[in-house]
């Protein structure tokens, strides 16, 4: 069975005017058809204003839809004697370390979901340090949240939804505010997460380079999805990427701007070892057609 | 800066004090102002600054962090200690224009002057031995009772720490803004108090609706880890008395009727 299956989702936001009247309405996620399966790690891009947030909020119930159905490991979203099953199912980390952390030391914080789920205080302790552990932050569990550095809060904040023992954690635009060695820390933890434990995750974001190790990859605009499949065969479509206004890494650039200057390089790589590879064997299979020619004279 | 300021005064230690439950604490801190206000008599006193003093001794908190407390009511204490000087009706001692000093008069300021202090005293050493977390989650488990008169207890203790989380944040982001305005030309600090004033209204804007917007994502937040309010919500550290707690409790209850006895009882 599919963890996440959406069909045909639609959403609008009402928009009101100054004296609260509404104007009409913004189209943010339009005609969204999408199934995860368990243990799929997911990738969600685009650019500001293209939905993925919205999207995202519907599989935590935080949104429901205006047309079409939302299934949550066969729970349907808008049934409310669903609405905490479904948030305990699939957990969400939110774009501001800050504004998500409630607990004034880690621990206590990574206990509120326990907490609010009614489990047990011993079983509570046993949760919290086996998700702290399980990202890394157990040696900070006495600490005050404010004197962490971004990325240790946002695995905080991941610690705090692991201990609720979701099936699938969606991450909206986790590293958004973090800096580079930030960011590298959390998306290290979201994929232990999905290989070690095996949560589903669904990572939203608009840096290429966090995507590239995702099963699938999907690329939004305006409310819709527009592009599909794994990140080689979204990556290879570097023209129809730059019209979505979106950044290719830039390995796979130059890759790009090698091949069409004449290299005989493969479509969409994504690493620098991927490319130093493909030139290396590229030099030599040169050297040794000169060689040849060479012993041929 | 801003990110290593301590809310409350709590100051760390490993005593018998800082280990005792915090409802102790808090029923220990009312009775004995209750007690400060039952005793009548110097004797009386004389016991309560016995037991304050006892209890200061096993905070192992130093005794100068309980006279910071005091500096901030210093004008409270002048004025009661001013008024009940010179407008206690009673025999006269010294007399000069309009204003008398009677005999009385200089017992209830000197009373009321003991009374402020050990008052203060002895709460600044509640807050110096319990920490603002352990405060909340005593009020709101010694409040309890009152949830049956449909009083949001759990609400208002979930608003306290709340609040205690992100006072340092808003601070830090005033700071921010501060600065930022500073580095543009703003002027927080010449002028009349008016013209201070004023110059805080752009602060304050920008302020309100970082603040507003922090609430936002919070509740989302909190909507997001099953937060429902308290019912069916259990504790990861929930407050379990212990030996040493109850033993306190008696000797609390022995304090009280002692100063009761000797403060109001025994004709001396």
């Amino acid at each position: 069975m599919n963890i996440i299956e959406t069909s045909h989702l639609s959403y609008d936001y009402i928009r009101h005017d100054e004296e609260g009247n509404v104007e009409g309405t913004t189209r943010a996620v339009s005609d969204v058809t999408l199934s995860v399966k368990p243990g799929q790690f997911i990738a969600i891009l685009g650019h500001n204003g293209s939905g993925k947030s919205t999207l995202a909020k519907h599989i935590n119930a935080l949104l429901l839809p205006s047309e079409g159905t939302v299934f949550v490991d066969g729970m349907d979203t808008r049934e409310e004697g669903h609405l905490w099953d479904v948030r305990q199912t699939a957990g969400m980390v939110f774009q501001n370390p800050d504004n998500q952390i409630i607990g004034q030391v880690v621990e206590e914080d990574v206990g509120f979901g326990p907490e609010n789920m009614g489990v047990p205080t011993k079983e509570i302790w046993e949760r919290v340090e086996e998700s702290l552990k399980a990202v890394g932050m157990y040696a900070y569990r006495k600490y005050s949240p404010n004197k962490l550095s971004g990325g240790q809060k946002q695995r905080v904040s991941i610690a705090g939804v692991l201990a609720m023992h979701p099936k699938c954690i969606v991450l909206d635009e986790p590293t958004a505010m973090l800096d580079p060695n930030g960011r590298k820390e959390v998306i290290r933890a979201a994929r232990a997460l999905n290989e070690v434990e095996g949560v589903t995750i669904l990572l939203i974001t608009h840096y290429m380079e966090e995507v590239i190790h995702a099963d699938t990859v999907l690329v939004m605009d305006e409310g819709r999805v527009v592009m599909q499949g794994t990140p080689r065969e979204v990556f290879s479509r570097v023209e129809q990427l730059r019209q979505l206004r979106l950044d290719v890494p830039q390995v796979t650039l130059l890759a790009y701007e090698l091949q069409k200057s004449g290299l005989p390089l493969p479509d969409g790589i994504l690493t620098a070892d991927e490319l130093t590879a493909e030139l290396t064997a590229l030099r030599e299979k040169q050297e040794r057609k000169a060689k040849k020619e060479k012993a041929c004279h | 800066m801003l990110r290593d300021i301590t809310l409350g005064q709590y100051y760390q230690a490993d005593s018998l004090l800082h280990r005792l439950d915090c409802r102790v604490k808090l029923v220990g801190t009312l009775l004995f102002i209750i007690s400060l206000f039952v005793v009548d008599n110097f004797p009386g006193y004389a016991l309560a600054a016995v037991f304050l003093a006892v209890c200061i001794r096993l905070s192992k908190v130093p005794f100068r962090f309980m006279v910071k407390g005091m500096k901030a009511i210093v004008f409270l204490m002048l004025f009661a200690v001013v008024f009940n000087l010179f407008l206690t009706p009673g025999t006269p001692v010294v007399e000069f224009w309009k204003l008398k000093i009677t005999r009385e008069g200089i017992e209830m300021a000197v009373k009321m002057a003991v009374r402020l202090t050990m008052l203060i005293i002895g709460s600044s050493l509640m807050t110096l031995t319990t920490t603002p977390n352990l405060l909340t989650d005593g009020l709101e488990s010694l409040l309890n009772p009152l949830k049956k008169l449909k009083v949001p207890v759990h609400e208002v203790a979930m608003m306290m720490s709340i609040a205690l989380r992100f006072i340092p944040i808003l601070l830090e982001e005033t700071d921010k803004i501060m600065k930022a305005q500073i580095a543009r030309g703003a002027d927080f600090e010449s002028g009349s108090l008016i013209r201070r004033a004023k110059a805080m209204v752009p602060l304050l804007v920008p302020l309100f609706i970082a603040a507003f917007r922090r609430a936002n994502d919070l509740a989302m937040a909190m909507e997001a880890r099953c937060y429902r309010g308290g019912e069916g919500r259990t504790k990861m550290k929930p407050l379990v008395y212990g030996k040493r707690d109850f033993v306190a409790y008696g000797v609390l209850a022995s304090y009280l009727a002692a100063a009761v006895v000797i403060g109001r009882v025994l004709p001396i």
